[in-house]
């Protein structure tokens, strides 16, 4: 998603002047060809992500489209305040990347897993919230964020995420996109745990659970139209993140069927519990030790199924 | 250089200020009247003499920026736009009323003149600095102001900016320090000691000046003068009086917080009055 990332933003570059990437020193031999290409369009701000975020709200208002950009926790935690009063408060037209969603830099520790920031993203006003789930929908988020006007938080993978879509699906800034339209047990899935969740599907379909899956890209404007109809179709939902179960796209879920009259099928929240994860281990490792392996989420959905739902 | 005559007027403009600011904190029964004193002298000299501005179109491309990031003095912004034709003056009688846009901290929302929302510290030189990089890039004259307080300063995110500025040369920017020695609950040299302050600032890379941040001839001098092109960023270090103009708030920690009502409101009026 990375590579992805700075080659879409690249073909944007080269044709808006005024769009800016700012790196908090991040970004080591990824970013070489920017800097060279677009030496105007290039910032290193140093390790300083507070003030990375307040200049570029002022570049923002100044008339530049710009990009920060880090790794994990450093350009949205890091700077959380300068996030919501000086970007979102003033609707900057700043697009915060962080590099690195869940647990990417599995080994370098608790520091480097972002484990929270959707939760904490998402209740930002003014905010738009996308985390992609294959490179495919890397490069649309890119290109949608580049086309808002106001802030936007794009959430990326390092790298050897799945190619899931085989060709560029339809996406709308607040859609889910339908992958797999096979039953009634419905994942919905963000960010780069994507390719996990088919996996699990497969598993599924084998034990005969028949299921469909959704990516969700676009965590804010959330697909709460989606998850209405859902609500009437569906025998279980179950969302995956490589995120907190609080906050995330299972909150996100869990706020609309709430509201909702009637009866309705029930969620599983597949993700992190309440807790930090001080075990370190590449990202595999990572997600099995958090029940997000393919084989740990067909596990936990069959359980569900055969306990009768 | 100014004018005699014109620089009567920005004192003109600081009485008023101040009558303002103490009338807007007794309606509002709002705290900090005793910041917005300390810097009403640097709001008049700027509005009346050094900001290339057009209150008639606020978003004038052209114009000079200029943030308060010690948002809590707020109040002080409020008056000088009005007086300076952004919006009636009447307004201001609506300063943390309820409903009302004019905040405590200064907001940007409506309310035109406002170039940028602070109230947390530590937030306007980053966004400053980011206004005087983008107007470099764009090869644009117009100059960034930031006014911060001494207390501000504790905030290690304007050390950041200041290490950036510095390091891309903008001269076009210039963050004044309202120096007047106390914070929220003491002062300065008793909760964190800012001295040598002025060779903090030179270690980073800043052209300094020290000026009485009550002297409107002195305080235009030093804000009139641009720094060569591609220079250093200028800080300016105005000594000032927490609660200047008004004896019993003059060097008070108590005034921070406390809102003029009752005596004190009518005495501190009276004090104003020419």
């Amino acid at each position: 998603m990375r590579d992805t990332f700075v080659k879409t933003l690249s073909e944007i570059a080269g044709t808006d002047k005024n769009v800016m990437l700012v790196t908090g020193d991040l970004g080591f031999g990824v970013l070489t060809n920017f800097a060279n290409t677009f030496p105007l369009q290039y910032l290193n701000a140093g390790v300083s992500e507070q003030n990375m975020t307040g200049l570029a709200a002022g570049m923002a208002l100044e008339g530049k489209t710009v990009f920060t950009y880090s790794i994990g926790n450093f350009p949205t935690l890091r700077c959380l305040e300068q996030i919501r009063n000086d970007v979102c408060y003033h609707n900057a037209n700043v697009k915060i990347v962080s590099i690195g969603g869940g647990f990417c830099y599995g080994p370098l520790g608790v520091s480097h897993h972002a484990t929270e920031d959707l939760a904490i993203m998402r209740a930002l006003p003014n905010l738009t919230v996308f985390a992609p789930g294959d490179l495919a929908e890397t490069s649309l988020a890119t290109k949608a964020a580049y086309q808002i006007t106001g802030p936007c938080y794009l959430r990326l993978g390092r790298g050897n995420e799945s190619c899931v879509h085989d060709k560029m699906p339809d996406f709308a800034v607040g859609k889910a996109i339908p992958v797999i339209m096979q039953g009634d047990t419905v994942l919905l899935s963000t960010g780069g745990i994507l390719g996990n969740v088919i996996e699990a599907y497969k598993i599924l379909k084998e034990r005969k659970i028949y299921g469909s899956v959704y990516s969700v890209p676009s965590l804010k404007p959330f697909d709460c139209e989606l998850i209405r109809y859902l609500s009437e179709t569906s025998k279980l939902i179950v969302t995956v993140e490589e995120h907190s179960i609080i906050g995330g796209l299972g909150g996100a879920v869990a706020e609309v069927l709430a509201e909702l009259k009637g009866k309705k099928p029930p969620l599983i929240r597949i993700g992190l519990g309440d807790t930090f994860s001080c075990e370190v281990g590449d990202q595999e490792h990572m997600r099995t030790v958090y029940g997000l392996s393919p084989d740990a989420i067909a596990e936990r959905i069959y359980n569900e199924v055969m306990n009768g739902v | 250089m100014k004018k005699i005559n014109e620089i009567t007027s920005s004192e003109e403009l600081a009485l008023r200020i101040r009558r303002h600011a103490v009338i807007m904190t007794h309606n509002g029964k709002s705290s900090h009247i005793a910041s917005v004193l300390s810097i009403a002298d640097i709001l008049a000299v700027l509005y009346d003499h050094i900001l290339k501005k057009r209150p008639e179109e606020p978003k004038w491309p052209e114009r000079d920026r200029f943030i308060l990031s010690k948002g809590h003095a707020g109040a002080g912004v409020y008056a000088a736009l009005s007086e300076s034709g952004y919006f009636p003056k009447e307004w201001l009688a609506r300063h943390c009323a309820n409903g009302s846009l004019l905040c405590g901290h200064v907001s940007h929302i409506d309310i035109p003149g406002v170039e940028f929302s602070t109230g947390s510290l530590g937030h306007g030189l980053p966004v400053g600095t980011g206004m005087a990089y983008a107007a470099k890039l764009d090869k644009r004259s117009c100059r960034t102001f930031v006014l911060l307080s001494d207390g501000e300063c504790d905030e290690g995110s304007n050390w950041e900016a200041a290490l950036f500025a510095a390091h891309h040369r903008l001269s076009d920017l210039t963050a004044i320090i309202d120096y007047n020695k106390i914070q929220s609950l003491a002062s300065v040299e008793e909760t964190i000691r800012l001295e040598p302050f002025a060779d903090k600032w030179v270690a980073f890379g800043w052209q300094v000046r020290e000026v009485d941040g009550h002297d409107h001839k002195a305080l235009t001098e030093c804000l009139s003068i641009k720094a060569p092109d591609n220079g250093a960023p200028v800080c300016v270090i105005a000594h000032t009086t927490k609660g200047k103009g008004i004896s019993f708030m003059e060097n008070s920690v108590l005034w921070h917080y406390r809102s003029p009502q009752g005596d004190e409101f009518r005495a501190a009026l009276a004090e104003l009055e020419k």
